[in-house]
């Protein structure tokens, strides 16, 4: 079965300069496409990464990580919505490139859908009421 | 079959008033006509829930021992600015304010995450605010510092007041440019790549009023939870904008001025918003009752969004160098669908004005009526419609020439 995730991967500082990505693609055959990458004052990493390919290999390489010591995040945990803060005006929709918020045609309710989410982060700062939270 | 006011009330009184809200009103109209529906329905309300920038909060903090005279000196509301060019303990607190040391847009956009519209949202929620005033003494008022936390229930007075709310009426923002601009209008992406919208259009207060014939000063509205008044029209009032054959304006037109007591309102209706790379401001709840007198009143009720049209304006161009141009007009039906075509590209569209809490503000206005809990008022003048030619000026800039010093 073929699988689709997003993940976060924190780096530790150890390590940061070493290919480890790269295995992924020649030991497990996965597809990946990174969305975000930087490396933090402290020289930690992170990197959000879509990664596809067979469900065991996927398992596989997700332990390959791990064992590296990679710490690793699903995305969708990763932004969130306060709801009390939320005013469901409509703000986010247009600007969130992966289309994540939705407009209930008949309630005009916005709905965030998780699972589109990319962690782009750009919806943060736009929300007006500042009800967008993001989560590392 | 014209009702009067007193009429209505007296029905609301019994429990017998027939009361719907401005989007029910638009299917029951289509249902049962025009007559029928104005003999049947004694009131239709609005509502809107949107950032509107010209509002602001007035206290009175009471006097400290040894007095002090706030008036003519400096008073800040959690760091935030208030006015103080008033008497000794009354301070004005605008929603647009912002700390002294708020980096405003040095580092381009700027984020304005706490302003005066913050201050509002939290001191209605019944939080501690730390107000902190320097001034100068005087015989009868000594004092020149003053630092303490102040909550809305030991101020004798908290009043909110508005000088323009609830805009007939709105542009559509958009950003035909090649960088992304950052507006009161929102993020607006290069390229035509979203546009931003500001009204409730069919459940809009003036815009289911156009003409201002049974909104005026001294109606009884829902504001920021509790209830309030329409004090006058607002800054901006600009009812000779173009209109449609259905009598809604094309264009931003009529505005409200509004005021109503603070400590009977709710933050979830008057939550402190930031507009980022533009400012702070203060999202605002108002919904307004319009009484059936007449089959004509309740026609203008059953606007629908696919029969009031927005300007379509470009915000890096055309409205930062007051250029009248606009690019189309579109319908709030066309807005809401999601897309509209600018220029012949289709364009995903947001609201920036919240529909579904407009809604529940008409819904809640409802209810109210309906248990009984308000009364409509008689407004006691009428807010200056097409006929008083009020126009909306630009300013007429006029350099000041330095004067030579006199001999």
């Amino acid at each position: 079965m073929i699988v689709s995730k997003r993940i976060v991967l924190h780096f530790p500082r150890r390590l940061v300069d070493r290919p480890i990505v790269y295995r992924l693609v020649k030991d497990y055959n996965l597809e990946f496409s990174i969305l975000k990458a930087f490396i933090t004052p402290a020289e930690e990493g992170l990197m959000v990464l879509e990664v596809r390919g067979e469900q065991k290999e996927y398992d596989k390489g997700v332990k390959y990580l791990t064992n590296s010591g990679l710490r690793i995040q699903s995305l969708s945990q990763d932004v969130t919505r306060n709801e009390e803060r939320c005013t469901h005006c409509g703000a986010c929709v247009a600007i969130c490139p992966t289309s994540a918020f939705e407009v209930d045609p008949l309630t005009r309710q916005v709905k965030f859908r998780e699972e589109k989410c990319l962690a782009c982060g750009i919806c943060i700062k736009a929300c007006p009421p500042r009800a967008m939270e993001l989560h590392f | 079959m014209a009702k009067t006011i007193a009429e209505i009330n007296e029905k609301i009184r019994q429990g017998k008033a027939v009361v719907v809200t401005a989007e029910e009103i638009i299917e029951i109209a289509k249902e049962k006509g025009i007559a029928k529906a104005a003999q049947e329905v004694d009131v239709v309300t609005t509502g809107t829930f949107g950032p509107m920038c010209s509002s602001g909060a007035y206290f009175n903090i009471g006097h400290s021992k040894p007095r002090i005279k706030l008036g003519g000196g400096r008073v800040y509301l959690n760091d935030v600015p208030a006015y103080a060019g008033l008497a000794a303990v009354d301070i004005f607190i605008g929603v647009t304010a912002i700390p002294d040391d708020d980096p405003r847009n040095r580092l381009h956009p700027g984020e304005f995450n706490y302003g005066g519209g913050h201050v509002i949202e939290e001191l209605v929620a019944g939080k501690d605010i730390r107000l902190v005033a320097t001034t100068y003494g005087t015989d009868c008022y000594p004092r020149k510092k003053l630092e303490t936390w102040i909550n809305i229930n030991d101020l004798n007075e908290a009043v909110l007041f508005n000088i323009r709310n609830a805009y007939q009426n709105y542009n559509v923002a958009v950003n035909p440019s090649d960088k992304t601009i950052y507006t009161y209008m929102g993020v607006l992406k290069p390229n035509l790549c979203n546009a931003n919208y500001c009204s409730a259009g069919q459940l809009s207060p003036l815009l289911n009023d156009p003409y201002y014939k049974s909104i005026g000063i001294g109606t009884k509205i829902f504001l920021g939870g509790g209830v309030g008044f329409v004090a006058w029209q607002g800054t901006q009032h600009n009812p000779t904008a173009p209109r449609s054959e259905n009598g809604v304006p094309r264009r931003g037109a009529g505005t409200l001025a509004v005021i109503g007591d603070l400590k009977q309102m709710n933050p979830r209706w008057l939550v402190g918003t930031s507009m980022l790379g533009y400012g702070c401001n203060l999202t605002v709840g108002i919904g307004v009752p319009i009484p059936i007198l007449s089959e004509e009143i309740l026609r203008y009720t059953t606007a629908s969004d696919a029969e009031i049209f927005a300007p379509i304006v470009d915000y890096s161009e055309a409205y930062p160098q007051m250029k009248p141009d606009i690019l189309g007009e579109v319908s709030y039906a066309q807005l809401k669908s999601g897309k509209i075509t600018v220029q012949g590209k289709e364009v995903p569209t947001a609201s920036l004005s919240s529909y579904s809490r407009a809604l529940e503000i008409a819904t809640i206005l409802k209810e109210w009526i309906l248990s009984e809990k308000f009364l409509l008022t008689e407004p006691v003048a009428p807010l200056p419609g097409v006929e008083s030619g009020i126009t909306f000026k630009p300013l007429n800039e006029r350099p000041i020439e330095e004067r030579n010093p006199s001999p």
